[in-house]
């Protein structure tokens, strides 16, 4: 009886979480149905800082969709066993997670409701609108992934699938890269390292709410993840932290070498007020140090440490993005290098950026689309990881 | 069966009379809406020589007759709308003093027209660079990515507008080089307000302008000439 009351339990806890979700959704909805009545003007973007809060969302959730299918990628590509009985979580989260960042982009639009004409007047030369046939196809090819490995009679087209899907996210990761790399005259973006920069943290932030994700499923269905899964696991998420850390310190080791790009660097590093905090305690410290220390010290290490080690990497993922998006560009555009330079525009200024509950509220919205999304899907479907006793590959 | 052809041509009759008063008016109206039919030359190249030696500190004359002609509040909120601003810059290793408007460069390969996801963002073939607002969803892709920050997102409901500049609520806009009043053979406002007669308007491809002819023998800077934009508005004296 005792079991059936905890079920019970479970059944209420689930429904109510569930709810929970569906309120942030609603909170999120409400925020832009003001933001349509309002205008941006309810938020704190302005004419400055144009992409705010709802981005740095949106691009975590987008960059750790394509990241997270790492785990499908090293099962269908590259063989390994304990990877493919993971493949399924893993492009369910892809799913989940591009759904909810994508409609925090859309619903961030000025003009949200002609979105059909972003989906019939193509510019070619446009890294956006590239972007929204590499996001559509995502989610296309992701699906019938899904399809080919959740269908007995579909699954010897898992690996085509598997490869395909391999190939589109790393274009996809690219793209979004590309977003910041093509913007030529802003000193913090312009810079071919950062679409390879983005593919390797999409690693780092894919892997860690794939652990987060599935710690909370082992442990939802009193389940236990044999240790030597977990052994390997843990030490991948420490190598992609550690690749990921290396491609951050070179973009900015590249920029302090421009002599035109070491004021932004002296900026966003030391003297740009919240913007070093962040980025020294926030990213490095929390994101780096903390996950590192957690995966490598002797004694650590023990499912908890991972969990603990893989939210701090989406935290400082999110502190990395508010640093690189907002801090990018709350330093003065360079109109006229070598001037002192003052107008009724902010030219010559450091922008200053106040988000509001309002944009705020939109991007959690991304978050509690990707939850709704997981939560209902391994219930009503299994993408419980079906581990048989590991052996080594 | 002759009357009831008489019936057939009275009827006939009619009905063409009253379309014929039904649609006239709207042709009238179409026509005095749209103007000149006739496409825009290529030929052309619409640009601006901005003399800073004749642009004078404090004075803000372009800014309010821009402010003026397209119906902008003139607010400077940074949530407000500025299609041209005044800069002042100081040389930092020699002290020189400068003063100068700031508007859309009007570029050859401009930036917003390569982001923009629905091609809203174009140039025409007389170069300048223009918003379409029917086409911009607001993603200020085109605001990250212009060198100049020539481009405002309209934040708010705006209310009274002039009917030649059509704005809205949640799209991007920017310095349109008066278009409406180079389409009538008029100059743009800032170019005809400035007390100094700094902003020199003209076409830029034409030897025998004024633009032109003056671009020949004084020195002129384009800003950001580093980017390679090859930008439409000039500058002297900078």
């Amino acid at each position: 009886m005792a079991t059936l009351s905890a079920l019970h339990t479970k059944n209420k806890l689930y429904y109510l979480l569930l709810a929970l979700g569906g309120l942030v959704v609603l909170a999120g909805l409400y925020a832009v149905h003001m933001m349509e009545e309002h205008g941006h003007i309810i938020s704190g973007m302005n004419n400055q800082i144009v992409w705010g809060l709802p981005h740095v969302f949106a691009i975590f959730l987008i960059v750790a969709a394509s990241g997270v299918l790492n785990v499908a990628s090293i099962g269908s590509v590259f063989g390994k066993t304990i990877y493919k009985a993971r493949a399924p979580l893993a492009s369910l989260l892809s799913i989940a997670m591009l759904a909810g960042g994508l409609t925090v982009l859309m619903l961030d639009l000025g003009r949200p409701d002609r979105i059909i004409v972003a989906a019939t007047n193509f510019n070619i030369t446009s890294v956006f609108a590239w972007n929204i046939v590499l996001y559509s196809g995502m989610f296309s090819l992701v699906a019938v992934y899904l399809w080919t490995m959740m269908e007995q009679r579909m699954n010897c087209w898992t690996k085509p699938a598997g490869f395909a899907v391999f190939a589109w996210r790393f274009v996809l990761t690219t793209g979004t890269g590309l977003i910041f790399a093509f913007l030529l005259a802003r000193q913090a973006y312009g810079s071919a390292l950062l679409p390879p920069m983005f593919i390797v943290l999409s690693f780092a932030w894919g892997l860690a709410v794939f652990h987060v994700v599935q710690t909370v499923i082992y442990a939802w269905n009193e389940k236990v993840l044999d240790p030597t899964i977990l052994q390997r696991k843990k030490n991948l998420l420490g190598i992609f932290v550690l690749g990921s850390l290396y491609m951050v310190a070179t973009y900015h080791f590249t920029n302090l070498y421009f002599a035109n790009r070491v004021e932004f660097e002296h900026f966003i590093l030391f003297d740009g007020g919240l913007f070093p905090n962040l980025f020294w305690w926030g990213y490095l410290f929390l994101g780096n140090i903390v996950p590192l220390a957690l995966i490598y010290l002797p004694g650590l290490g023990q499912t908890r440490c991972v969990m603990a080690a893989s939210m701090a990497v989406v935290l400082g993922a999110f502190i990395f993005l508010y640093v690189f998006i907002i801090g990018g560009q709350a330093f003065p555009l360079s109109i006229f290098p070598g001037f002192e330079v003052g107008s009724t525009f902010a030219d010559g200024q450091i922008n200053e950026y106040h988000p509001s509950v309002y944009e705020f509220l939109v991007g959690i919205m991304g978050l509690a689309i990707a939850f709704m999304i997981t939560t209902v899907s391994v219930r009503v479907l299994n993408f419980m990881p079906q581990d048989k006793h590991y052996i080594a590959d | 069966m002759s009357e009831v052809n008489n019936q057939r041509r009275a009827f006939l009759k009619t009905s063409l009379g009253a379309a014929a008063v039904a649609i006239a008016p709207g042709m009238l109206l179409f026509d005095m809406a749209h103007g000149s039919t006739e496409p825009v030359s290529g030929k052309v190249r619409w640009g601006m020589l901005i003399d800073t030696n004749q642009c004078k500190p404090g004075c803000d004359e372009c800014v309010t007759a821009c402010n003026t002609e397209n119906g902008l509040s003139g607010g400077k909120l940074p949530t407000d709308s500025q299609w041209i601003r005044k800069i002042e810059i100081k040389d930092i290793s020699t002290g020189r003093q400068t003063s100068l408007p700031m508007m859309c460069q009007h570029c050859e390969h401009p930036p917003c027209v390569d982001v923009c996801p629905t091609a809203a963002s174009f140039k025409r073939a007389d170069g300048i660079v223009l918003v379409d607002r029917h086409r911009c969803i607001g993603c200020r892709y085109c605001m990250m990515a212009c060198p100049y920050k020539a481009r405002s997102f309209v934040h708010e409901p705006i209310h009274d507008q002039n009917p030649d500049v059509p704005r809205g609520k949640g799209t991007v806009e920017g310095c349109s080089m008066c278009v409406h009043r180079i389409d009538e053979g008029l100059q743009p406002a800032c170019a005809t307000s400035c007390p100094n007669k700094a902003i020199l308007f003209g076409d830029l491809n034409d030897p025998t302008s004024p633009i032109a002819q003056k671009l020949r023998v004084v020195a002129s800077t384009q800003v950001r000439a580093d980017l390679k934009l090859n930008t439409g508005i000039r500058y002297q004296g900078l």
